[in-house]
């Protein structure tokens, strides 16, 4: 047993585990950096740049989903409005995808709370359905919206290779690097959350409402914060993706799929957890790739099967996730 | 109002539906007591705790602590006032260790995690459960999960705790560990209402009882004079044994 807290804990500074946690992080995001310089191959390399990408909005779904227990089967909209709102202010008002990004994500968050004002009245399913039905009415709206390109979508201008503008023709590395950026910002602030007073309330409002209340957790204001900070960071993956791709339209950003594809990862390789996401894309999501590049077309959906398949296996033998399998298990005590 | 009084429950009603839980309840409590809550299955016991301890309002009737009225104050913001409770089935937060829950008490009271962590430990030590600090929750055995609701509510500090029949289910020896540790509590300055059914195990714990029936106030006092009243003997027993 460690004994990392007992018995009297340092008055300040790191706890030994979660300075540990700290480094390993550092090693593997230092790991991940050096990866495009070995690995040459453009394809490969996109499927880094998704990989990186899903695993950072997974985390982000997972502040959420993961640690306040509120299922949201709707992170497509937020993804989106970082997408759009980034791409309007480039390609119309000229402003750098990097101002655009921070737009999306307060604009992302103040939505969250206004739809949480009346959704997080619902609970369980029902919530989950409701997120689902919003993300789909906020599809149909930009559809049906000119000003954002409507059907057609925004195509962004090319120009040169700049970091200014997020434009990369020639080379995917700097790609590579911003979304692992993106993860390691995702994952430090979950980090910093779960060590911190919010993140222990929004454990508590997952495991049990009821029982939180009494210790003095505010419950409605617990879900709020959670869904502005996971939509925040959403919406900034969002902006990533629309400049990665320099061309969006709402199929590309908004679809039911991304919010399945946000939530999967975390689902896959451990809900509430600072490594499932990571986990849970790193193998999704390759997986996704080379099946779709070697069956052909990404419309047959047999990489939805796989998907279903696994997270049917996953439910069925390790409910928290693949990594709890690593999991050191408390030694058994004798019962009384 | 005499100024040791910490809790006024005045003229309160609730009803569910058609039901009156509590009908025109009115009980003090005084500060550094503890207090029985005993009556019969139905009697209004859990639904008079619930209001004390903000679960829902009445729906007539005020409640005081310390002088405010607090009727319609959430549950949130009555532990922040200082007011804690347990759970008659104990409600952990499976997910966490034995430590992180009683954290999430402590954090009612200070912000910083190193502080929160120092009160759960020394909470932990005080319920005797130092030694499953690291545990998961959901590992512990039933008498644990209990100790563990305690040591929750007072990581809060409370002024007042409310205990919703701790006692029940334990063996007799467990028993007696956990009226030794509501002793403690009470010596710490903590005024303890406690629910409870197994009469022998309150009766000689408390400094005075109040007995529910039907919703209503059926008897008040010391305990020894509460279990002589034929009121009292007559609800618990029937009309036949009164005064056998």
């Amino acid at each position: 047993m460690t004994t990392d807290v007992l018995p009297f804990p340092p008055a300040t500074g790191l706890l030994p585990r979660r300075r540990n946690q700290l480094l390993v992080a550092a090693a593997v995001f230092a790991a991940i950096a050096l990866i495009p310089f070995l690995v040459r191959d453009v394809y490969l390399q996109n499927v880094l740049v998704l990989t990186l990408l899903y695993a950072a909005v997974s985390q982000s779904w997972n502040i959420l989903g993961g640690y306040c227990g509120q299922i949201s089967l709707g992170h497509a909209l937020y993804f989106g409005i970082g997408a759009y709102a980034t791409s309007v202010l480039f390609v119309t008002y000229g402003v750098v995808p990097w101002g655009g990004m921070l737009v999306g994500g307060v604009l992302s968050a103040a939505i969250a709370l206004l739809l949480g004002y009346p959704c997080f009245r619902l609970k369980g399913h029902y919530f989950s359905i409701a997120t689902i039905v919003i993300a789909e009415i906020g599809l149909v709206l930009v559809h049906n919206w000119d000003f954002v390109g409507g059907a057609l979508g925004i195509q962004w201008p090319f120009g040169s290779d700049s970091w200014w503008t997020l434009q990369f023709a020639r080379d995917k590395v700097p790609y590579v690097h911003l979304a692992l950026g993106l993860l390691a910002i995702t994952w430090f602030v979950t980090f910093l959350i779960e060590g911190s007073r919010w993140g222990y309330w929004w454990r508590a409002v997952k495991d049990n409402p009821e029982a939180a209340e009494s210790l003095g957790v505010e419950i409605f204001h617990s879900k709020m914060a959670a869904a502005a900070v996971s939509a925040f960071f959403t919406a900034v993956g969002g902006s990533f993706y629309a400049s990665f791709l320099a061309y969006i339209d709402p199929e590309s950003v908004m679809s039911f799929r991304f919010s399945l594809l946000f939530a999967l990862p975390a689902v896959l390789g451990g809900i509430g957890t600072l490594w499932g996401p990571v986990v849970g894309a790193a193998i999704l999501i390759p997986l996704t790739e080379i099946t779709r590049s070697y069956l052909g077309g990404s419309g047959s959906g047999i990489d939805l099967i796989i998907y279903g398949g696994l997270i049917m296996l996953v439910s069925l033998a390790k409910p928290e996730g693949l990594l709890s399998l690593f999991r050191r298990k408390p030694k058994a005590e004798a019962r009384s | 109002m005499s100024t040791d009084t910490l809790l006024t429950v005045a003229n309160v009603t609730r009803r569910f539906g058609g039901l009156v839980a509590n009908s025109n309840v009115s009980m003090t409590v005084h500060r550094g007591e503890m207090l029985g809550l005993i009556g019969p299955n139905g009697a209004g016991k859990s639904t008079l705790f619930n209001l004390i301890a903000g679960t829902f309002p009445p729906n007539e009737g005020r409640i005081l602590f310390e002088g405010q009225d607090i009727t319609g104050l959430p549950a949130p913001a009555r532990c922040r006032l200082g007011i804690a409770r347990t759970f008659q089935v104990p409600r952990s937060f499976d997910s966490m260790s034995v430590l992180d829950n009683v954290m999430v008490g402590a954090f009612a009271k200070v912000p910083g995690s190193h502080a929160a962590r120092r009160t759960a430990i020394e909470t932990l030590d005080f319920c005797s459960l130092a030694h499953r600090t690291e545990a998961s929750a959901g590992d512990l055995t039933p008498p644990e999960k209990r100790r563990l609701e305690v040591a929750r509510a007072l990581a809060t500090k409370p002024k007042l705790l409310l205990l919703d029949e701790v006692m029940t289910g334990l063996t007799p020896s467990e028993a007696r560990l956990g009226v030794e540790l509501v002793r403690k509590v009470r010596d710490q300055g903590v005024t303890v209402i406690m629910v409870e059914h197994v009469m022998e195990i309150v009766m000689p714990l408390v400094d005075r009882a109040v007995v529910l029936n039907l919703g209503k106030v059926l008897a008040e006092g010391k305990p020894k004079d509460v279990v002589r009243d034929d009121a009292v003997i007559t609800a618990y027993l029937g009309e036949r044994h009164r005064a056998a």
